[in-house]
């Protein structure tokens, strides 16, 4: 490449008329006014050349990703995505259908990202802790048990009894609570503790989803749940990680696998703390969006949505061609922070 | 009554070997408390369970074309390891050498290949295994000059410029000074030393703001107050044992100009060293500005050293290399700080310098008292010092703009 001396200097006086105008005269006088003062020669500002990132680097949206891989053995966002606890099913004299689940708070350490550690509270050990589901109208009985350090509860939402509320019945170390109440009304819910102080209850990792099916199901689909959810990991307040189902980056750099043209449901829950909202954006595709999943006529189609704290939405797609599609946070922060992964339609 | 006068022990006589043992013995009694400590000891009020506090610190920072490179270093009680790299709050590829854990004391270099704009703030966090933070802020981001020709050009032009010139420039006033009375002599003698207190007390302090760079684990204060004093008090003795002890040092005014000449230039090698390394860095962009207000600055020292010669007959030969010994360090130190600036060289090299400074302080002062037609506790010697600072710290807010 040629590279002359007249091209240098202009690209010079062009950075130069930029710093200038920007951060005004004293902090921005440059080497090139020193230089012209003394006679020296001007440094040398070469222009940015291209860089090779590489297949991996290409893979890893150009840079912007994490570096290592996770242990998965105790917790494995690929495996959480698609694992739906039914509970213990039994069949009522009036034939409702019983659904009796074991839930257990515990403390322990979980990998948010490669290499990094997180201090967490987790139901069953895992951020974020099982998917619960049922069909409405099913008796749903809890058995909670706290075995961490700190009073916790279980606040689901939807419809129950005051004392089945998980607010006001602490349950401290040791001890055990049993919730029951009737799955209704349908739709995509949450349960999370309500123990104050409560943002910090609930960032440290005690919550899940709870799905409740419409009488009928729906429709046939390759269904999945994301949990949209963030880690303060130096406890500042401010999210440091930022992910769907806990580990940053973890479906780009292990795209989730999709047939072409099948029809997708993502089950997609917002329970991100510090930050008001999060979104959800699908490339090279529109999705019909549920909001609450409270009725079967979706309210939007659209490829883009934003959640508040708390809020949740099921989504329908499908892919009219093959290939790698990125899904992610349309809040840019949040994407280069970890909430980034990538579809392979094959 | 008892008796209070105080009693002496009388020096005891004993074998080299009982000598040693008695050197021994409460060196054994602390290994033994160390030892009860860690055996039996009550660690178990000592808080062990939480992991220690984390303290990485940030060296020598450069910035290549799509490429920045840093070195960090681990000042905290135990290692430390670095998880992931976060680029103005955005996740980035990168690599550690040797390796991701960063022992006590111990530095590691991290790659990170971003594409940085030009004139922009970057800002580089560390994230670690225990989701500690550590951020690193690039006021103004530029490429790392490179050594070569050029840029050793630019900066042998700047250290010419705010160190060389101003004080031969300054130098130039003796023939002036020449035809002054006596009163008005011993009032310049007594300005060189309020310039050398400013620049001893303005040198101190760098080299305190450099070591709050460093590693706690080195101590700023303590190792800048200790390095200052040690050459300090080196510096005297060592000079006082060379002119012969009880001599009187003022009696020729030549010597004592070298050693202001030195002060000087020590501090101008400091001066050239800090202007390398933070236009290195991208904190500052040397604008006309910054250059005029270092000359000014520079040339009040000039006015020292011819002052402190006083009337004593001095060849050019003498005053050209006065001159050169107090002006071109700057271009010395406008070179290592630009091309090879780290904090802990910056914060050792700064507190010798205003150790040695100190010590041309108290030569000028004999000088003052010696050969001053008023001695030392004159309304001469207090408006000059007072008129010395005065002016150094009037120039000096043309810099600070």
């Amino acid at each position: 490449m040629r590279d002359t001396e007249g091209d240098e200097a202009e690209s010079v006086v062009k950075k130069t008329g930029t710093r200038v105008s920007r951060r005004g005269l004293l902090k921005a006088g440059t080497v090139a006014a020193f230089g012209a003062a003394s006679g020296a020669l001007l440094p040398r500002v070469r222009a940015h050349e291209g860089h090779d990132h590489g297949p991996a680097g290409a893979m890893n949206h150009f840079g912007n990703a994490s570096v290592g891989e996770v242990d998965t053995r105790n917790f494995d966002p690929m495996q959480y995505l698609k694992e739906f606890d039914y509970g213990k099913t039994t069949t009522l004299s009036d034939g409702r259908t019983l659904r009796e689940y074991d839930i257990s708070a515990v403390d322990l350490e979980i990998e948010v990202a490669p290499g990094v550690k997180f201090p967490a509270w987790a139901y069953n050990g895992r951020v974020p802790g099982p998917t619960l589901r049922a069909t409405e109208g099913d008796v749903i009985r809890i058995r909670f048990t706290n075995a961490g350090a700190h009073p916790h509860t279980i606040h689901f939402h939807g419809f129950h009894q005051a004392n089945m509320d998980g607010v006001f019945e602490l349950v401290d170390r040791g001890e055990t609570f049993v919730y029951e109440f009737i799955a209704e009304p349908f739709g995509l819910h949450l349960y999370h503790c309500h123990t104050p102080p409560l943002k910090r209850h609930i960032h440290k990792g005690l919550y899940g989803v709870f799905i409740v099916d419409p009488p009928g199901g729906r429709p046939p689909a390759n269904e999945m749940v994301m949990m949209m959810n963030a880690f303060d990991t130096n406890f500042d307040n401010e999210n440091e990680i930022y992910s769907v189902n806990t580990v940053a980056f973890h479906y780009l750099h292990h795209p989730i696998k999709v047939k072409l043209n099948e029809l997708v449901r993502v089950y997609l829950v917002n329970i991100t703390e510090f930050d008001l909202i999060n979104s959800f954006h699908t490339h090279a595709t529109f999705f019909h969006e549920y909001r609450t999943g409270t009725k079967l006529e979706p309210d939007n189609f659209t490829d883009t949505i934003i959640l508040g704290q708390g809020e949740r939405s099921i989504v329908e797609f499908s892919y009219r061609y093959p290939g790698p599609y990125m899904f992610h946070a349309h809040v840019s922060e949040f994407a280069e922070l970890g909430w980034s992964g990538m579809f392979e339609v094959v | 009554m008892a008796d209070i006068r105080e009693k002496t022990v009388a020096p005891k006589t004993l074998t080299p070997g009982g000598r040693l043992i008695l050197l021994v013995i409460p060196l054994l009694l602390l290994g033994g408390l160390v030892a009860a400590f860690v055996v039996i000891g009550p660690r178990g009020i000592f808080p062990g369970e939480f992991p220690p506090v984390e303290d990485l610190s940030f060296g020598r920072v450069t910035l290549a074309p799509n490429e920045i490179k840093m070195v960090v270093t681990n000042g905290g009680p135990s290692p430390v390891t670095i998880a992931q790299i976060l680029v103005d709050d955005a996740y980035w590829e990168h690599e550690v050498v040797p390796g991701r854990t960063v022992e006590r004391l111990g530095s590691a270099t991290i790659t990170i290949p971003y594409p940085w704009v030009e004139g922009e703030p970057a800002a580089i966090t560390i994230v670690t295994e225990t989701g500690v933070t550590f951020t690193h802020e690039i006021a103004v981001a530029t490429a790392t000059p490179a050594v070569d020709m050029r840029f050793l050009i630019t900066f042998a032009m700047l250290g010419i410029y705010i160190g060389v010139i101003p004080v031969a420039l300054g130098m130039t006033w003796r023939p002036f000074l020449l035809t002054l009375s006596d009163r008005w002599i011993h009032f310049f003698m007594a300005l060189t030393a309020g310039i050398l207190i400013f620049i001893g007390v303005e040198t101190f302090v760098e080299a305190l703001e450099n070591s709050h760079g460093l590693p706690t684990a080195f101590g700023s204060t303590g190792l800048v107050t200790v390095v200052a004093l040690a050459s300090f008090l080196v510096i005297l003795l060592g000079s006082r044992r060379i002119r012969g002890i009880g001599a009187s040092a003022g009696r020729s005014g030549l010597p004592v100009a070298y050693a202001v000449a030195t002060g000087i230039g020590l501090h101008n090698l400091g001066e050239g060293l800090a202007v390398g390394a933070a236009y290195r860095l991208g904190e500052i962009a040397l604008g006309a500005f910054l250059v005029i207000g270092f000359a000014l600055h520079n040339t009040t020292e000039g006015v020292g050293i011819v002052s402190i010669l006083g009337r004593k007959k001095t060849s050019l030969k003498h005053l050209i290399a006065l001159g050169a010994l107090a002006g071109v360090p700057t271009i010395f130190g406008a070179w290592t700080g630009a091309f090879f600036f780290s904090p802990l060289i910056a914060t050792v090299f700064l507190a010798i310098a205003a150790g040695a400074i100190a010590e041309v302080v108290v030569d000028v002062m004999r000088v003052v008292r010696d050969d001053a037609v008023g001695g030392l506790m004159s309304t001469e010697s207090l408006a000059g010092v007072v008129t010395g600072l005065a002016v150094m710290y009037l120039t000096g807010l043309l810099i600070a703009a």
